[in-house]
Protein backbone atom coordinates (compact mmCIF):
# COMPACT_ATOMS: atom_id res chain seq x y z
CA UNK A 1 0.00 0.00 0.00
CA UNK A 2 2.60 2.47 0.87
CA UNK A 3 4.71 1.44 -2.57
CA UNK A 4 1.42 2.46 -4.54
CA UNK A 5 1.22 5.67 -2.61
CA UNK A 6 5.24 6.70 -2.92
CA UNK A 7 4.13 5.59 -6.86
CA UNK A 8 1.05 7.42 -7.45
CA UNK A 9 3.14 10.04 -6.31
CA UNK A 10 6.15 9.73 -8.52
CA UNK A 11 3.52 9.28 -11.21
CA UNK A 12 1.89 12.22 -10.84
CA UNK A 13 5.14 14.46 -10.49
CA UNK A 14 6.30 13.03 -13.38
CA UNK A 15 2.99 14.60 -15.78
CA UNK A 16 3.26 17.38 -14.05
CA UNK A 17 6.49 18.23 -15.39
CA UNK A 18 5.36 16.80 -18.65
CA UNK A 19 2.63 19.47 -19.09
CA UNK A 20 5.19 22.12 -18.14
CA UNK A 21 7.36 21.28 -20.60
CA UNK A 22 4.50 20.78 -23.22
CA UNK A 23 3.92 24.60 -22.57
CA UNK A 24 7.06 25.62 -23.14
CA UNK A 25 7.27 24.08 -26.18
CA UNK A 26 4.35 26.16 -27.08
CA UNK A 27 4.60 29.09 -25.45
CA UNK A 28 8.61 29.83 -26.22
CA UNK A 29 9.21 32.01 -28.57
CA UNK A 30 12.76 30.57 -30.29
CA UNK A 31 14.12 27.28 -31.58
CA UNK A 32 16.83 27.13 -28.94
CA UNK A 33 14.60 28.28 -26.07
CA UNK A 34 11.78 25.43 -27.37
CA UNK A 35 14.55 22.76 -27.34
CA UNK A 36 15.90 23.68 -24.02
CA UNK A 37 12.37 24.02 -22.40
CA UNK A 38 10.94 21.17 -23.36
CA UNK A 39 13.68 17.98 -23.51
CA UNK A 40 14.54 18.99 -20.10
CA UNK A 41 11.20 18.78 -18.26
CA UNK A 42 10.21 16.31 -20.47
CA UNK A 43 13.19 13.86 -19.68
CA UNK A 44 12.55 14.13 -16.11
CA UNK A 45 8.73 13.92 -16.23
CA UNK A 46 9.01 10.73 -18.35
CA UNK A 47 11.82 9.59 -15.99
CA UNK A 48 9.08 9.87 -13.20
CA UNK A 49 7.04 8.21 -14.44
CA UNK A 50 9.20 5.35 -15.14
CA UNK A 51 10.42 5.42 -11.76
CA UNK A 52 6.74 5.01 -9.91
CA UNK A 53 6.34 1.78 -12.36
CA UNK A 54 9.99 0.58 -10.34
CA UNK A 55 8.72 1.95 -7.00
CA UNK A 56 5.36 -0.21 -7.46
CA UNK A 57 6.87 -2.81 -8.98
CA UNK A 58 9.89 -3.73 -6.85
CA UNK A 59 12.78 -5.85 -8.56
CA UNK A 60 10.35 -7.59 -10.49
CA UNK A 61 10.31 -8.08 -14.04
CA UNK A 62 8.98 -4.89 -15.51
CA UNK A 63 10.52 -2.73 -12.68
CA UNK A 64 14.02 -3.52 -13.70
CA UNK A 65 12.63 -3.01 -17.24
CA UNK A 66 11.74 0.57 -15.77
CA UNK A 67 14.77 1.12 -15.18
CA UNK A 68 16.46 0.27 -17.55
CA UNK A 69 14.24 2.61 -20.04
CA UNK A 70 15.21 5.42 -17.99
CA UNK A 71 18.79 4.87 -18.61
CA UNK A 72 18.32 4.78 -22.35
CA UNK A 73 15.78 7.91 -21.79
CA UNK A 74 18.62 9.92 -19.81
CA UNK A 75 21.36 8.28 -22.58
CA UNK A 76 19.55 9.64 -25.55
CA UNK A 77 17.64 12.53 -24.84
CA UNK A 78 20.15 15.00 -24.64
CA UNK A 79 22.22 13.35 -27.46
CA UNK A 80 19.12 14.05 -29.90
CA UNK A 81 18.46 17.60 -28.79
CA UNK A 82 21.81 18.37 -29.35
CA UNK A 83 22.01 17.00 -32.91
CA UNK A 84 18.93 18.87 -33.33
CA UNK A 85 20.03 22.32 -32.06
CA UNK A 86 23.32 21.94 -34.01
CA UNK A 87 21.35 21.05 -37.39
CA UNK A 88 18.98 24.15 -36.55
CA UNK A 89 21.96 26.22 -36.17
CA UNK A 90 23.95 25.28 -39.33
CA UNK A 91 20.70 25.37 -41.65
CA UNK A 92 20.39 29.20 -40.06
CA UNK A 93 17.41 29.58 -38.06
CA UNK A 94 17.76 33.08 -36.60
CA UNK A 95 18.03 33.58 -32.84
CA UNK A 96 15.49 35.19 -30.94
CA UNK A 97 16.03 39.23 -31.48
CA UNK A 98 15.99 39.66 -28.15
CA UNK A 99 18.97 37.04 -27.48
CA UNK A 100 22.49 38.81 -26.18
CA UNK A 101 25.17 36.22 -27.15
CA UNK A 102 25.84 33.10 -29.51
CA UNK A 103 29.32 31.59 -28.48
CA UNK A 104 29.05 28.80 -31.34
CA UNK A 105 28.89 31.44 -33.69
CA UNK A 106 31.64 33.16 -32.42
CA UNK A 107 33.83 29.94 -31.81
CA UNK A 108 33.13 28.48 -35.26
CA UNK A 109 35.49 30.93 -37.21
CA UNK A 110 38.50 29.60 -34.92
CA UNK B 1 -11.03 8.07 -12.16
CA UNK B 2 -7.02 7.61 -11.64
CA UNK B 3 -6.26 6.35 -14.91
CA UNK B 4 -8.73 8.94 -16.50
CA UNK B 5 -6.79 11.76 -15.11
CA UNK B 6 -3.57 10.29 -15.89
CA UNK B 7 -4.28 9.49 -19.21
CA UNK B 8 -5.61 13.14 -20.16
CA UNK B 9 -3.01 14.98 -18.25
CA UNK B 10 -0.37 12.93 -21.22
CA UNK B 11 -3.33 13.62 -24.40
CA UNK B 12 -3.28 17.56 -23.65
CA UNK B 13 0.73 16.63 -23.43
CA UNK B 14 0.30 15.36 -27.20
CA UNK B 15 -2.22 17.88 -28.49
CA UNK B 16 0.44 20.60 -27.57
CA UNK B 17 3.14 18.65 -29.21
CA UNK B 18 0.70 18.79 -32.47
CA UNK B 19 -0.28 21.96 -32.10
CA UNK B 20 3.69 22.94 -32.46
CA UNK B 21 4.07 20.82 -35.34
CA UNK B 22 1.14 22.20 -36.91
CA UNK B 23 2.16 26.00 -36.53
CA UNK B 24 6.06 25.95 -36.43
CA UNK B 25 7.40 28.31 -38.52
CA UNK B 26 10.87 26.42 -39.48
CA UNK B 27 11.57 22.21 -40.02
CA UNK B 28 13.82 22.36 -36.70
CA UNK B 29 10.52 23.35 -34.57
CA UNK B 30 8.96 20.34 -36.17
CA UNK B 31 11.50 18.01 -35.77
CA UNK B 32 11.98 19.46 -32.08
CA UNK B 33 7.73 18.50 -31.42
CA UNK B 34 8.33 14.91 -32.92
CA UNK B 35 11.40 14.28 -30.27
CA UNK B 36 9.31 14.95 -27.58
CA UNK B 37 5.96 13.39 -28.83
CA UNK B 38 8.39 10.05 -28.79
CA UNK B 39 9.22 10.22 -25.59
CA UNK B 40 5.64 11.08 -24.39
CA UNK B 41 4.66 7.64 -26.13
CA UNK B 42 7.45 5.98 -23.35
CA UNK B 43 5.29 7.85 -20.49
CA UNK B 44 2.04 6.15 -21.94
CA UNK B 45 3.41 2.73 -22.22
CA UNK B 46 4.38 3.25 -18.41
CA UNK B 47 0.78 4.32 -17.16
CA UNK B 48 -0.69 1.62 -19.23
CA UNK B 49 1.83 -1.25 -17.70
CA UNK B 50 0.49 0.27 -14.37
CA UNK B 51 -3.41 0.16 -14.81
CA UNK B 52 -3.66 -2.95 -17.31
CA UNK B 53 -0.70 -5.13 -16.14
CA UNK B 54 0.76 -6.36 -19.24
CA UNK B 55 4.41 -6.41 -18.81
CA UNK B 56 5.16 -6.81 -22.47
CA UNK B 57 4.47 -2.91 -22.92
CA UNK B 58 7.59 -2.18 -20.41
CA UNK B 59 9.44 -3.73 -23.66
CA UNK B 60 7.50 -1.48 -26.41
CA UNK B 61 8.49 1.29 -24.46
CA UNK B 62 12.54 0.43 -24.22
CA UNK B 63 11.69 -0.37 -28.59
CA UNK B 64 10.70 2.82 -28.61
CA UNK B 65 13.10 5.00 -27.11
CA UNK B 66 15.60 4.18 -29.43
CA UNK B 67 13.76 3.83 -32.19
CA UNK B 68 12.90 7.66 -31.78
CA UNK B 69 16.36 8.38 -31.14
CA UNK B 70 17.83 7.22 -34.96
CA UNK B 71 14.83 8.75 -36.04
CA UNK B 72 15.49 12.32 -34.37
CA UNK B 73 19.12 12.14 -35.58
CA UNK B 74 18.09 10.97 -38.65
CA UNK B 75 16.65 13.74 -39.39
CA UNK B 76 18.52 16.61 -37.64
CA UNK B 77 21.31 14.83 -40.15
CA UNK B 78 18.62 15.30 -43.19
CA UNK B 79 18.65 18.76 -41.80
CA UNK B 80 22.15 19.72 -41.72
CA UNK B 81 22.41 18.45 -45.01
CA UNK B 82 24.70 15.55 -44.99
CA UNK B 83 24.67 12.26 -46.06
CA UNK B 84 23.83 9.51 -43.14
CA UNK B 85 27.02 7.79 -43.70
CA UNK B 86 29.04 10.65 -42.28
Amino acid sequence: MMNELIGYFFVITGIAFDIFGCIGLVRLPDVYNRLQASTKAVTLGTCGILFGVFVMNGFTAVGVKALLAIFFILLTAPTAAHALSRAAHKTGVKLWKKSVIDTYEQGEGQ
Amino acid sequence: MMYLGLMLGLIFCCFLCLYRIFRGPTAPDRAVAVDILGIIVVGFCAILVIFTGRSFLMDIAIAWTLQSYIAVLALAKYLEGKHFDE
